[in-house]
């Protein structure tokens, strides 16, 4: 028993985290919350990511725990590993002030009518939601559970938990208010639709089986009646449900709306972070009960592949707003992710480039868009427009890289990588996924992937030159009189943070096999 | 290829730290361009010692490898390994070899002398910390090159010198026409460069890797196309980089850099690249016959053309650099002989290396004492004011005519005769290339030193200074003294990398091949004689004899590429562009405006807008749920 709870302490600490940031939000007097619930979360994440790096170093040994409702296997670590390091990025994407002129990014106050008296008694006073911390400790806390779970309750409910403080985080923004809220509307309810899909296929796949578990599931599909037709139509609603969550087209709708209204480190926690529990939670529950029928869902998830990295590469290329590129490239991104998935290989033969499988690419895949995105969005969280707000108007940009060369260099970078250009980690990730499909025999997926990158590089490569193009007034036709946008200072952590986003993506690039080895490790599936 | 197995960890320690030989220019040019305006005056300084710090390297490797074994003279450093994939992987490591380490020598070598020259030549110059940075950075480029145990390095320092190249050439950008060579010199060089890329993506699907030794050892096992295809694609790259016909035009056109520029990187260095790789690739032109021919013609046409060009034109260092053309010329054919001409290709690269730099930095003091003149018609009977410069001149002449004892002498008539046993056509062509090269070196010598001063009132040529005669000085003597020292040891010193054969090479041989070598050179040198002995008019008058004018006008070989290539270039980039402006754009404008409006559309009404969006949500569920359904009954 104790060893259960050694396994589950990444879980344990988080949501602890979560629950004494409550009290602190009840009993800290309101100047020292912010920092407070600052540390607080930070250390937690901190905390919580050592105890899985130690359980992942310790043994070889994976275990399912809790009554059989969780698994701590290879690919659940390297996914909580990879998880909780960019929640620690997207905590500090959160606590920046000094970008917003002192004050977080959160609205004053929630319950208030956007433009009311009221609003502007809150702002006036420099209130704070601290609360925001504590909403993303327990989104955090949901998206460890959900690709860990080993039956279809636990999953359905880490995927509520994980999904309902988004909800409201979404909807949070200090300015731009009704652009938020109408985002985080968007978001839930189309959330609670596919939550109703994803319970849905769930029960159709129990009507079938008998089980939630996945396991079992696993075991009586072998005796299920060719004619049962029940249980493809479960598949196919489960599916479509964590699809949704990864933002593949077509169930990609939310996503540009929802990442362009929420505030900028919300889209990067949600671009990032989410994106990467339902990858975790697509492969287990594709491969683990349901990779019996992965001969039914291999070319459609394929299929489903190449649309939504053409839906992500063309609507990028026409964006003007920084954030919905962002949250297109995404949706391109999560189509390159599918296609890994979609080759259905679990196990390891090597640690050479293609010989790893789905899970591996998968991992290092999430990795380098995970540095790649969540630098972009720190960069965009400092440009702002005359009044003070966010500029993600990608005109705005223009000759950004010559007034501030570092951040110039650093969004060239980010953006390379996101391209998929040599000697970034975006390349390589690229070529695992290239190098996995084309060694399992869909050379026309490779052949189409590789296409469709060279489109979807088209859109990053405007960002790029837009950076070092002289000027930075509006694009004629609007308003001449705006004054030149302005960047503001970015505190320490949040420096650092774009630098640490910076070496990786090079050093993943140039020593991809440095992450090859714990791919390799974290690569095997426990039933 | 037994020597390529020793492991670095047996060889001595001096090649581990072999890469500081790239790393300390890297530096320093990285220093130079990061520092900014506070270094400008250390910048010669730091120049000179990025690369005089890797010459001292590499004299100790030198001398290490020549208290080697022969069979353990040639390491490989492994730097560090890029990725392994199935079949192969990419890896990066130096190769100090036999072959390698005379590059380094003459690069880092010849570099030092420029580059002290430069102190004095560009001591004016408000651009001197670019120039060094810059000269740095190419020197940089130019060791990976010759260093890359892989195709692939190999291609990253031939990108990096065509850059450094491009930079250097366009130093003074407030000159159009210096911004239009360096444009034109990059352009050229990228049709080569696809060459070279062509191969190398060749290579990793042949043989999983780019290393020499690797795709040496599988090259017998490759059939009969694949060495044809490498062969050629590997020549195309050559021909650019060492402006070869039809690839030559741009290395005229790049003498508007500064002349150190012209002399280490137009002459001495960038420009053998081309004829280092055809070396380095001895094992795939082994094995296509036809590439090697099409080589020897190649280097035997551009020979012929280069010297044509470089009679006539009146311009001191586009004579010169048409010059370069010709002699590489040479290199070329002794390349493409195969194992009889290697040696000598290598050899008479190492004497060209010297005694063009040689002949580049004295004409480089003759503009410089001109005030930047460098028409020769407004030069003569210079010997008389810059006595140094002459004398340092007269070297360097005597060694590319082939006069008897100087390194152009040994190298050259070994090429010769190598040419006579392979074909009668191919030594006659370069014997009659060797009485051109005697015509067009005395013309120039005699026009600029000699008859009388043409030069206007108020220039008042002068000696230059010490700093600048020095390395001058160096450099002739080397002209006359190299080939003696290198003649009797290259061939053996060189034989375990790359295979040539070795042969007698006494210091003094009658035979009939050097007699009629040596017949077409006092040929030569007596019709220049005949031709320009008498003082030339101040400005004589444009000449009528069509050979004249079309030598001048560079044999419309510029033209013809013009019609053949540019135009018809520009006529199918501007169709690409109508075609994409008004239907590619046209049609992403459409979706994009479609959606901006739809966007538009849906804001105004927002209930309809997440209706909308679940819609395309249940279209979606419908369709893959039906597909899975109906999967199974397929």
């Amino acid at each position: 028993m104790s060893q259960d709870l050694l396994y589950l302490a990444p879980i344990i600490s988080v949501f602890a985290g979560a629950l004494l940031g409550l009290l602190v939000e009840a009993l800290a007097p309101r100047v020292y919350r912010f920092e407070a619930q600052t540390c607080l979360s930070g250390a937690t994440l901190v905390v919580a990511l050592i105890f899985a790096i130690r359980t992942f170093l310790s043994s070889n040994s994976r275990k399912t725990a809790v009554l059989g409702s969780v698994t701590v296997d290879g690919p659940t670590l390297g996914i909580w590993m990879l998880l909780l390091g960019f929640a620690i990025g997207a905590v500090v994407l959160m606590a920046e002030r000094r970008a917003h002129g002192q004050t977080s990014a959160f609205t004053a106050q929630a319950a208030t009518t956007p433009g009311s008296p009221d609003e502007r008694a809150f702002l006036a006073a420099r209130n704070e939601h601290t609360e925001v911390f504590v909403l993303l400790m327990f989104a955090v806390g949901g998206m460890l559970v959900f690709p860990a779970a080993c039956d279809f309750l636990t999953a359905f409910v880490s995927l509520e938990v994980l999904s309902l403080p988004l909800y409201l985080l979404a909807g949070l923004a200090r300015r731009n208010r009704a652009i938020s809220q109408e985002a985080a509307l968007k978001y839930f309810l189309l959330g609670a639709l596919s939550s109703a899909i994803f319970i849905y296929g769930v029960a159709l796949i129990y009507g079938s089986t008998g089980s939630f578990d996945y396991a079992q599931i696993a075991d009586s599909l072998g005796q299920l009646k060719t004619s049962d037709k029940t249980i493809y139509a479960g598949l196919g609603l489960v599916i479509v449900g964590l699809l949704f969550k990864m933002g593949v087209a077509p169930f990609h709708v939310w996503v540009p709306d929802v990442y362009a209204g929420s505030p900028t480190a919300v889209s990067a926690f949600m671009a990032v972070c989410t994106k990467l529990a339902a990858v975790g939670a697509t492969i287990r529950i594709l491969f683990v009960p349901l990779g019996g029928l992965r001969w039914s869902w291999m070319l459609p998830l394929a299929c489903i592949a190449v649309l939504s990295m053409l839906v992500g590469a063309i609507f990028g290329l026409t964006q003007r707003n920084l954030k919905r590129l962002l949250g297109y490239s995404s949706i391109a991104h999560a189509g390159f992710i599918l296609m890994a998935i979609a080759m259905a290989t679990t196990g390891v033969v090597g640690t050479q480039v293609g010989e790893f499988g789905s899970v591996g690419v998968s991992l290092f895949y999430m990795l380098a868009y995970g540095l790649a995105t969540l630098g972009a969005f720190a960069i965009t969280l400092l440009v702002r427009s005359s009044g003070g707000t966010e500029a993600s108007e990608i005109y705005v940009w223009t000759g950004f890289g010559r007034r501030n060369p570092w951040y110039g260099i650093a969004m060239v970078v980010f953006m390379l990588s996101l391209a998929g250009m040599p000697l970034t980690a975006g390349f390589i990730a690229k070529l695992y996924v290239f190098a996995l499909a084309w060694f399992n025999g869909y050379a026309w997926l490779a052949i189409a992937g590789l296409t469709l990158s060279l489109l979807t590089a088209a859109m990053y490569l405007k960002v790029i030159r837009l950076l070092f193009l002289s000027g930075g007034a509006a694009p004629s036709g609007s308003d001449n009189d705006q004054p030149t946008p302005t960047t503001s200072q970015a505190s320490k952590p949040l420096n650092a943070l774009i630098a640490l986003c910076v070496m990786g993506t090079v050093f993943f690039g140039l020593l991809p096999s440095q992450f090859g080895n714990i791919a390799a490790a974290a690569s095997v599936l426990l039933r | 290829m037994l020597s390529l197995d020793i492991i670095a960890m047996q060889a001595p320690v001096i090649f581990q730290v072999s890469w500081l030989l790239i790393a300390v220019p890297l530096l320093v040019a990285a220093v130079l361009l990061l520092v900014g305006d506070h270094a400008n005056g250390v910048a010669p300084l730091l120049g000179v010692a990025g690369v005089a710090i890797p010459l001292g390297l590499a004299v100790t490797l030198l001398v290490t490898m020549l208290n080697l074994g022969e069979q353990s003279r040639a390491v490989t450093v492994s730097l560090y390994e890029w990725m392994s994939f199935v079949g192969g992987g990419v890896s990066f490591a130096l190769l100090i070899d036999q072959l390698s380490i005379l590059f380094v020598l003459l690069i880092t070598g010849v570099g030092t002398l420029i580059f002290i020259y430069s102190c004095g030549y560009m001591a004016d110059d408000p651009g001197r910390r670019r120039f060094f940075a810059l000269m740095n950075l190419f020197i940089a480029a130019m060791l990976v090159l010759v260093l890359a145990d892989s195709y692939l390095l190999l291609f990253v320092g031939w990108e990096g010198v065509g850059l450094a190249s491009y930079l250097l050439i366009g130093f003074w950008q407030h000159k159009v026409s210096a911004s239009l060579a360096a444009k034109k010199a990059f352009m050229v060089n990228k049709v080569g460069d696809l060459g070279l890329f062509a191969a190398i993506a060749l290579m990793f699907t042949q043989f999983g890797s780019s290393d020499f030794h690797a795709v040496n050892a599988r090259m017998d096992s490759s059939g009969s196309v694949v060495p044809v295809i490498m062969g050629f694609t590997l020549l195309l790259a050559a021909l650019a980089k060492s402006a070869q016909v039809p690839l030559h035009t741009w290395l005229l056109d790049a003498m508007e850099g500064p002349t150190p520029v012209s002399a280490l990187i137009h002459a001495a260095t960038m420009v053998t690249a081309g004829i280092y790789l055809i070396v380095r690739s001895h094992a795939i032109f082994a094995l296509a016959p036809s590439a090697s021919l099409t080589v020897t013609i190649v280097g035997a046409v551009t020979i012929f053309v280069g010297a044509w060009i470089g009679a006539t034109k009146d311009d001191i260092k586009k004579v010169l650099a048409a010059s370069t053309m010709s002699q590489l010329g040479y290199l070329m054919v002794a390349a493409g002989l195969g194992p009889v001409g290697a040696a000598f290709a290598i050899f008479h690269l190492l004497a060209h290396g010297v005694f063009k730099a040689n002949l580049f930095l004295g004409a480089g003091s003759v503009m410089h004492a001109t005030g930047g003149e460098t028409d020769m018609r407004v030069f003569g009977r210079l010997r008389r004011v810059l006595p140094w410069t002459c004398l340092a001149f007269f070297c360097g002449y005597l060694a590319i005519i082939g006069f008897p004892l100087t390194s152009g002498f040994y190298s050259k008539d070994h090429i010769i005769a190598a040419a006579f046993e392979q074909s009668m056509v191919t030594g006659v062509a370069l014997a009659v290339g060797a009485a051109l090269t005697a015509l067009y070196m005395t013309r120039l010598w005699l026009l600029t030193f000699f008859g009388a001063s043409r030069w206007d009132e108020d220039v008042k040529p002068h000696e230059s200074s010490s700093i600048m005669v020095f390395p001058l000085v160096i450099l002739g003597l080397a002209s006359l003294g190299g080939g003696v020292a290198l003649n009797a040891w290259i061939q053996g010193w060189l034989q375990p990398a790359i295979g040539n054969d070795v042969i007698a090479a006494p210091l003094i041989e009658l035979t009939w091949q050097s007699e009629v070598a040596f017949g077409a050179v006092t040929l030569g040198v007596l019709t220049g004689w005949l031709l320009y002995r008498r003082p030339l008019a101040v400005q004589p008058s444009a000449t009528t004899n069509p050979l004249v004018r079309a030598g001048a006008n560079e044999l419309g070989l510029n033209q013809a590429i013009d019609a053949l290539i540019v135009r018809p270039g520009w006529a199918l980039t501007s169709a690409v562009g109508a075609v994409e402006t008004h239907v590619i754009e046209a049609g992403i404008d459409g979706i994009g405006s479609c959606a901006t409006r739809a966007s538009q559309q849906l804001h105004r009404m927002q209930g309809g807008n997440v209706r909308s969006y679940a819609g395309v949500v249940v279209i979606g569920t419908v369709i893959v749920v039906a597909a899975l359904v109906i999967g199974i009954w397929l």
